[in-house]
């Protein structure tokens, strides 16, 4: 079965499949409206991109969330100035967030460590301060960038007037809302994990992972490590360009605070949730975080009232006010716990805890004898 | 000139908070070697002490007066705090005083939960990467910070400093410098105080014994066990000692910026900075730098400066940590070895 998912073109179709098919296997779990599928993906390929980063690398940067707002700004920017078409819009974005990546790359990579953190969580705060005061003008400060009635659009004009009221994104007439919006997304998303495995299984994937369990010795080598990591810095900041301008084609709509450090915190988080360094990992943790985001903060007490109800009145109302606290407005609570506890318990994330239970079940022998002795050698 | 004045006053009790949080930061760094992204949380912790500390003291006894009646024909309520009925003249003198006697509650309370969070969470990660170490501690902070938040509310919380120091201090007369430079007189008090703090925190590590033994430790902690101390239970009440820090700086902050759940995140990403700036791992860099992040940011928000560079208010302090890192690459005081692998 391993070695069957480790040749190329079966690993990338099963993969396709499993995500066009997403709102069909998520209808069970209530969470196959587009909105949330499109930020499944958009999330899914930031977390990826992070996690070439920090997973491969092992350069835990602080400040993630800025390639996001730089990728959302231009792709916005594209729209109101040139077309409502979506595919300059991300060219645009990927190209933006690959020119900051390079600038704040370049500076930042001159340390590691948590210098390097550090540095990257300044260029991010700046980022974000300066949108929200002297960059008004480009960034519509607190209100954010929006489209108007007044934008030139001049490609769009040349071939068309201007519609009654502010036109939809789409891509060469398909609008990108619903269903459509979250395909495109989807096939954003397959063709970022192909790039992502490719980089896993190259000889750049490789040198970055050198890096990471020993920079020195990679330099001793004889390898210049300063263009490697500059390299993975920028794919990561463009792969985190495409997901924001994703989010600017979903709804052209771009704000600071997509920029904060808290943001960034959050890719952190995905990342680690689903296991930092392994190829779908940090893709569960955007999952599992966002559908908990959503459907957590959707709580009130009238639901947990619902659920509860197979309790006995003074019981009930404990449980209820035991557990409000977690959901709801207080859903980050709950997303500090799971946080803490995967820290302090799972470092490797969903897929160690995955691989745990595999050893478990192969050494456990009996039934499972059958697989175990493929899942072993392939190690 | 009154003008560079001002803002060199202004930016003395920023600068102290950032100094008494990176302090902090640092002790733990150097004595533990965690780095603790709760530490801002500690900060907002103690900031709610005074909070609480306020609320208990403000309970109030509500008696209806039959003999007067209000436009819509009840009774008037009076409502007198119950400390004032209980203890009369000492009562008002409490409420009144509540942030600086709230000091007195903060400290042991601080003590108790930097020892509980050293012993129950912080313990188990003394060798674990630091990056591990970053991600536990900031989900504790978003913890500590949802509870406060489900708690208090999402609205800062004004608190008021006392009377006597309410108002503002005519400086320029005091020097002789003339009218012009008015200050209020809690950030005086607010700057006096976080100079006390860490003046007392370095005569403790320099003067005393046990301080010495935590200095030792710092240097070498395996050689300092081997002679039988027992250092780990030192550096937990150096944690401890960190946490109170944090907490006061907290509380005396109140009145200069009403608390609200997040202000622990905000400061600790500048103390962050600051404690980068400084160099990990030395105690005066970390002051140092704090007064000095301090003293620049309010420079760099005078309107002639930002009319020749705008938005430069927003970025000062991130741009010289950008500068600083990359032309001294330990900080300003950082010792060799520390942080890098």
């Amino acid at each position: 079965m391993k070695q069957l998912f480790s040749r190329e073109p079966f690993a990338l179709l099963a993969f396709s499949v499993v995500i066009l098919a997403m709102p069909l296997w998520l209808t069970p779990l209530g969470a196959n409206y587009p909105d949330l599928l499109q930020k499944f993906a958009i999330f899914a390929i930031f977390a990826m991109g992070f996690n070439i980063l920090f997973g491969l690398t092992g350069y835990l940067s602080f400040g993630h969330a800025a390639f996001l707002g730089v990728g959302s700004y231009a792709a916005v920017w594209s729209f109101k100035l040139f077309t409502m078409n979506v595919l300059p819009a991300i060219f645009f974005g990927v190209a933006f967030a690959g020119l900051f990546g390079l600038l704040i790359g370049y500076i930042s990579l001159r340390r590691s460590g948590i210098y390097f953190s550090i540095l990257t969580l300044a260029f991010a705060q700046m980022c974000y301060n300066l949108a929200y005061s002297v960059l008004t003008p480009i960034t519509n400060g607190e209100t954010g960038l929006q489209l108007t009635l007044q934008d030139p659009r001049i490609i769009d004009r040349a071939f068309a007037e201007a519609g009654a009221g502010l036109p939809e994104t789409n891509l060469f007439g398909i609008d990108m809302s619903g269903y459509p919006g979250f395909y495109f997304c989807a096939v954003m998303l397959i063709i970022c994990f192909f790039i992502t495995r490719r980089i896993f299984n190259s000889p750049f994937g490789l040198m970055l992972r050198g890096i990471k369990s020993n920079q020195n010795r990679m330099g001793y080598t004889g390898f210049a490590t300063r263009p490697y990591t500059l390299t993975a810095f920028v794919i990561s900041g463009m792969f985190a360009g495409l997901a924001g301008s994703l989010l600017a084609v979903t709804d052209p709509l771009a704000g600071a605070e997509r920029m904060q450090w808290t943001a960034s915190g959050e890719v952190v988080l995905m990342t680690i949730l689903g296991g930092v360094g392994t190829l779908i990992g940090p893709m569960l943790g955007a999952w599992i975080i966002k559908y908990f985001e959503n459907i957590f903060s959707s709580f009130n007490n009238a639901t947990l009232e619902n659920a509860f109800s197979f309790l006995p009145e003074g019981l009930r109302t404990m449980a209820v006010d035991v557990s409000s606290l977690f959901v709801g407005e207080g859903w980050h609570l709950t997303l500090g716990v799971l946080f803490m506890l995967i820290v302090i318990f799972l470092p490797g994330g969903l897929m160690e805890g995955w691989r745990r239970l595999l050893r478990r079940f192969s050494g456990g022998g009996g039934g499972k004898s059958e697989t175990a002795p493929v899942v072993q050698p392939a190690e | 000139m009154d003008a560079i004045l001002l803002q060199f006053l202004n930016g003395l009790d920023k600068g102290g908070a950032y100094a008494l949080i990176a302090l902090g930061l640092t002790l733990v760094f150097g004595t533990l070697g965690v780095v603790n992204f709760a530490h801002g949380a500690l900060f907002m912790l103690g900031a709610f002490c005074a909070v609480t500390f306020n609320k208990l003291l403000s309970l109030e006894q509500v008696v209806l007066d039959e003999t007067k009646k209000t436009a819509w024909g009840t009774a008037t309520e009076i409502r007198t705090p119950y400390i004032e009925s209980w203890f009369g003249e000492l009562g008002s003198f409490l409420l009144d005083y509540s942030v600086p006697v709230s000091i007195l509650v903060t400290i042991p309370v601080m003590l108790l939960i930097g020892i509980v969070m050293e012993r129950g969470l912080i313990k188990h990660f003394y060798n674990r990467p630091h990056a591990d170490q970053i991600l536990v501690t900031f989900g504790l902070a978003i913890v500590i910070q949802e509870i406060i938040k489900h708690y208090f509310g999402a609205n800062p919380i004004p608190q008021a400093a006392p009377d006597i120091v309410d108002g503002s201090a005519n400086i320029g007369a005091l020097f002789g410098l003339g009218d012009n430079i008015v200050y209020p007189w809690w950030r005086l008090v607010y700057f006096g105080f976080s100079a006390t703090i860490i003046a007392s925190v370095f005569a403790f590590l320099q003067f005393t014994t046990y301080g010495m033994v935590v200095r030792a430790g710092m240097r070498d902690s395996e050689t300092v066990g081997m002679l039988g101390i027992n250092i780990q239970k030192r550096f937990t009440v150096v944690f401890g000692l960190a946490a109170v820090v944090a907490g006061l700086a907290g509380v005396m902050y109140t009145p200069i910026l009403p608390p609200d759940y997040h202000m622990g995140m905000d400061f600790l990403v500048l103390s962050f900075v600051v404690v980068v700036v400084g160099g990990m791992g030395s105690l005066p860099g970390a002051v140092l730098a704090g007064f000095m992040l301090g003293i620049l940011q309010s420079f760099a928000s005078m309107t002639e400066i930002k009319s020749i560079f705008p938005g430069i208010d927003q970025i000062i302090i991130y741009l010289v940590a950008v500068v600083i890192l990359l032309t001294m690459p330990r900080g300003l005081m950082g010792r060799e070895g520390v942080m890098e692998e």
